[in-house]
């Protein structure tokens, strides 16, 4: 059966307490999700009193904020802090986002932050993403032609033809969306989730692609796509505002128009 | 533990090349069930007031019990399409899992048999 409850060794327990510094008067609490695999402990929850007066406005200026003065323990992912490396993706006030591009002031009370929901945890706030990296590569993310590429210019594309593809390939592979995924939680080794469909659609819809046929049928099955049941959670978690959700039912349509 | 690579693993079996049969039988049945059942609902309002051997006669006539036969296979039809598809989701034990979608096969079918053999039974007037 689909998993509903954790098991034991992942059953979240208290954590600990860092209180705010003394004469701090604008004071904002920080609940966040702590595993440490080699303490062979529980996950926990700290919580952390974070002085707002000298933190900046993000949720990731905030743990940067807690690691470098409070506690260095804390692990998480993060480079380029604007919303296109896609590495801190986590779970903040129960919604997938990017803890760089989420404002503390949209949150209210409590900060609560988690690792993405339903991978497994290397440490604190960083998941594994080898699985979902391998769905990305799954779908063969890259032009596929018969015809050799023109000998003096490179293949070109209409300017209406390249608009189509625009947003698909906007795409950071943060993992947002197919996390906040039912049915990529229960079904994730054989689902491919809705990053990995998002890539394959930008591909399928390219018009240089010459592989469109392969591609559709690598992906007709009741797994790889048809487990998505339009709950659109990827649509709603999507931190670039992107729609895997459509791109999705485009390509069961495209599936289908090949029928009749 | 397995060595395998995780794209090994994500590829598996390949691609089944089914699905969109399923998937497009599933949107088609919901329209017959909509437009059936609208039928129905507005039949039964009808039928309300109306004796036993009144309703029976409304069910004697070829075109209600055609269409209240169509209505099961509709229904039964999208039911075994949804169940199967919540087994799928949820039950992953392989075992168990073969078994359900088995299971839910002969439910259902089942299930039309009895249901269509009592229409027609009725329609056709023969008493017990």
């Amino acid at each position: 059966m689909a998993k509903f409850r954790l098991p034991p060794n992942s059953k979240i327990v208290a954590g600990k307490t860092y209180k705010a510094p003394p004469g701090a008067k604008d004071v904002r609490t920080f609940k966040i999700y702590r595993f440490d695999p080699e303490s062979g402990e529980n996950p926990r929850i700290d919580t952390y009193e974070v002085d707002m007066a000298t933190c900046g406005p993000m949720v990731l200026d905030a743990l940067i904020k807690i690691k470098n003065e409070i506690d260095s323990t804390l692990t998480f992912r993060r480079s380029c802090r604007e919303g296109i490396c896609g590495s801190c993706a986590m779970n903040i006030d129960g919604v997938n986002t990017l803890a760089c591009t989420k404002a503390l002031e949209d949150i209210k009370g409590d900060v609560k932050i988690y690792p993405l929901p339903h991978m497994p945890v290397i440490k604190d706030l960083v998941p594994d993403l080898t699985n979902f990296y391998a769905q990305y590569a799954a779908v063969k993310p890259w032009l596929q032609t018969r015809t050799p590429a023109p000998p003096d210019r490179e293949r070109l594309q209409s300017k209406e033809d390249q608009e189509k593809i625009d947003r698909p390939a906007a795409c950071i592979l943060c993992a947002c969306c197919s996390t906040s995924c039912p049915s990529y939680w229960w079904n994730g080794d054989r689902y491919l989730g809705p990053a990995a469909l998002l890539a394959a659609y930008r591909w399928i819809i390219d018009s240089r692609d010459e592989a469109t046929g392969e591609r559709l049928d690598a992906l007709e099955d009741p797994f790889r796509l048809y487990r998505c049941h339009t709950i659109m959670n990827c649509t709603e978690a999507c931190p670039k505002d992107l729609n895997p959700a459509r791109a999705i039912a485009e390509i069961k349509r495209m599936i289908a128009e090949r029928r009749h | 533990m397995s060595l395998r690579s995780p794209l090994g693993k994500v590829l598996g079996l390949g691609a089944a090349k089914e699905g969109v049969e399923h998937w497009w039988s599933q949107r088609v049945s919901a329209v017959g069930v909509a437009l059936l059942g609208l039928w129905f609902l507005i039949s039964l309002v009808a039928l309300g007031g109306l004796s036993y051997d009144a309703v029976l006669a409304w069910l004697g006539r070829p075109v209600n019990a055609a269409l209240l036969v169509l209505l099961i296979v509709a229904v039964t039809y999208h039911s075994k399409l949804g169940v199967q598809v919540v087994l799928e989701d949820y039950v992953s034990s392989k075992a168990a899992k073969v078994a359900c979608l088995v299971a839910n096969q002969f439910i259902h079918i089942a299930l039309a048999a009895i249901a269509i053999f009592a229409v027609l039974r009725a329609a056709f007037g023969i008493q017990a």
